[in-house]
């Protein structure tokens, strides 16, 4: 066999192909030519870019401390002293947003982390491996998907107990399900891809199939789920934390300072909610922004 | 006998039965061709030599050997074993059958890796894509297979299938896809790697002219089974079963048809029939 190598069969195939060469000083160019291409990329980019970063530089030097109560400052209006005004119990609102836009970020983050992790893990496995195993897996998410998400992630807060590692394992659960059936149904169709096909008949193990051949041409459209999901996960934190029974106070959760903020919106101390409320909006409608364009992308690419 | 031999192989999707009894030798350096209609059960055959059979069906009578060592037989599936090392197979769409999102060397890589080798794997796939006829190999390792034509994920699948030195090649009509002046190449290259390592190699195809041209002998199937095998020349120079008349028959046909107007389009007139 080694002497293949010293067969002299003629290459009538062997053309070299032109790569696309960069030069250095138009590196930048196609970036700019996408993100006037796609502008909620530009739009939700930019936005993330700056929240991400006042949320970085909130955590490290908050203008006062999110959490020192100060009975001489209470609930004074925006000023130049409290940009965002003062709370029920003189705590500078702006400080608490941007500490508490860390948070949400982090969580959703977490979040949408876990569940890519773990729906895609079992949608793989399940979606591969297919008969009983299968059907065992879906009608459990069967079953998990007909509680609407919120109120499951909600009934399973309550039962765990209020903190925020147990929120997390709460929306992580009620996320897990939509990851599962996305990851799933995306194998079912690579499954069947003559490649799949082709390692296994040159001999490739089932789990280096999955692995390498299966997973990597069907996690494309859980991914783009998964950057959605950041901005889900965002509202449903900041939702059940508003309701009580997520993060608790004194936590500068961006969804507590909102109930914190909601009993005196009607006697005309509006800025304790509405800052965190805007904050709220700005980080989902950043990712939501990103997701539409990583949808895009992988629908272009499909067609 | 050294090579591969399916004896009255049966196999059913649930209770109907797609191949009945079918009775196949490739010995180590024969070059078989196995024609027949679409949904004959070629394929199905090759798969099942490979234990790669469809959802739902299974093998229900019949055995398979590869060296005289049953590998399919009831209750018995000793493909994992074989796959690669023993047999190997190449498919249809090259393109298709590679995955996308890998170059192509790394691909190659991994059937050296599970043959046992280690460390340097990488001179081999250069040599490797050095024997299926490209010039430039050491860039061909760094390609994904988008930017490879047809015919070249075609060499880049005989690669593969070739890597880890099979007894015998299973090539499911590896030129269907391509267009005629690669095909030759393709087949050119299929019959000199037989020639070289002296494994036995199966040709499918729905194209007569094909393996006529090029195998050494010929089985036709015909609804899930072999209908009549034998040496190229003879089953095509006294055809004992309908079905193998009516493609000798369609055969000259075209043949004639191409003399009376220009030799060139006698390949076209094949092409156009498959």
């Amino acid at each position: 066999m080694t002497a293949l190598t010293g067969l002299g069969i003629d290459a009538t195939q062997g053309g070299k192909p032109a790569r696309p060469t960069a030069s250095k000083a138009g590196r930048m160019a196609p970036v700019l030519h996408e993100l006037r291409q796609h502008p909620n990329l530009a739009v939700g980019g930019t936005l993330l870019i700056v929240v991400t970063a006042i949320a970085i530089v909130g955590h490290i030097a908050p203008p006062h401390n999110p959490l020192a109560i100060n009975p001489n400052d209470m609930t004074l209006a925006p000023s130049a002293a409290h940009w965002f005004g003062t709370d029920e119990y003189g705590r500078d609102v702006l400080s608490r947003v941007v500490y508490g836009l860390g948070i949400d970020l982090l969580i959703g983050a977490i979040v949408a982390g876990l569940a890519l992790m773990i729906g895609s893990a079992f949608g793989l496995v399940t979606g591969y491996i297919g008969g009983w195993f299968d059907d065992i897996v879906m009608r459990v998410v069967d079953i998990v998907m007909s509680f609407p998400s919120f109120l499951l992630a909600l009934t399973i807060c309550v039962v765990l107990g209020n903190n925020a590692r147990n929120v997390v394992i709460a929306v992580t659960i009620a996320y897990v399900p939509y990851m599962l059936r996305l990851t799933r149904s995306s194998v079912l169709t690579a499954r069947s891809a003559d490649y799949v096909l082709g390692a296994r008949a040159v001999g490739a193990s089932r789990g280096r199939v999955m692995a390498l051949h299966v997973l990597p041409n069907a996690v494309g459209p859980t991914l783009v789920q998964a950057t959605l999901m950041v901005g889900w996960a965002i509202f449903d934190v900041s939702g059940l934390s508003f309701l009580g029974v997520g993060i608790q106070p004194p936590s500068p959760e961006l969804g507590v300072q909102v109930a914190d903020g909601a009993s005196y919106i009607t006697s005309g101390q509006w800025w304790d909610s509405v800052f965190p409320g805007i904050a709220i909006v700005l980080t989902v409608l950043a990712v939501n922004f990103l997701g539409d364009y990583a949808d895009e992308k992988l629908r272009g690419q499909r067609a | 006998m050294e090579g591969l031999a399916v004896h009255g192989l049966h196999v059913a999707f649930g209770d109907r039965e797609v191949l009945r009894g079918v009775e196949l030798t490739v010995e180590m350096g024969s070059f078989v061709g196995l024609v027949g209609e679409s949904g004959s059960g070629k394929s199905l055959t090759a798969l099942t030599t490979l234990g790669l059979l469809p959802r739902g069906a299974r093998v229900v009578g019949g055995s398979i050997f590869l060296d005289d060592e049953e590998i399919v037989g009831p209750g018995r599936d000793g493909t994992a074993d074989v796959r690669g090392s023993g047999i190997a197979m190449i498919f249809q769409s090259p393109l298709a059958a590679l995955n996308p999102l890998m170059r192509v060397g790394r691909q190659l890589e991994r059937v050296l890796r599970r043959k046992g080798r280690t460390g340097k794997v990488e001179q081999r796939c250069i040599e490797l894509f050095g024997a299926v006829g490209f010039q430039d190999p050491e860039q061909v390792v760094r390609l994904y297979p988008h930017e490879l034509s047809g015919g070249m994920c075609q060499r880049v699948m005989i690669a593969m299938g070739i890597a880890s030195e099979p007894r015998v090649l299973l090539a499911d009509e590896p030129t269907s896809s391509l267009d005629v002046t690669v095909q030759a190449d393709i087949l050119d290259l299929l019959e000199e790697l037989k020639a070289r390592t002296g494994m036995g190699m199966l040709l499918i195809s729905h194209d007569l002219s094909v393996v006529a041209e090029r195998c050494s002998s010929i089985s036709v199937m015909w609804q899930g089974s072999v209908v009549e095998s034998g040496p190229t020349s003879d089953v095509l120079g006294s055809p004992r079963h309908p079905f193998t008349r009516q493609l000798v028959r369609d055969l000259s046909d075209e043949s004639l048809a191409a003399q009376a107007t220009h030799s060139d389009v006698t390949i076209v007139l094949n092409e156009a029939s498959s």
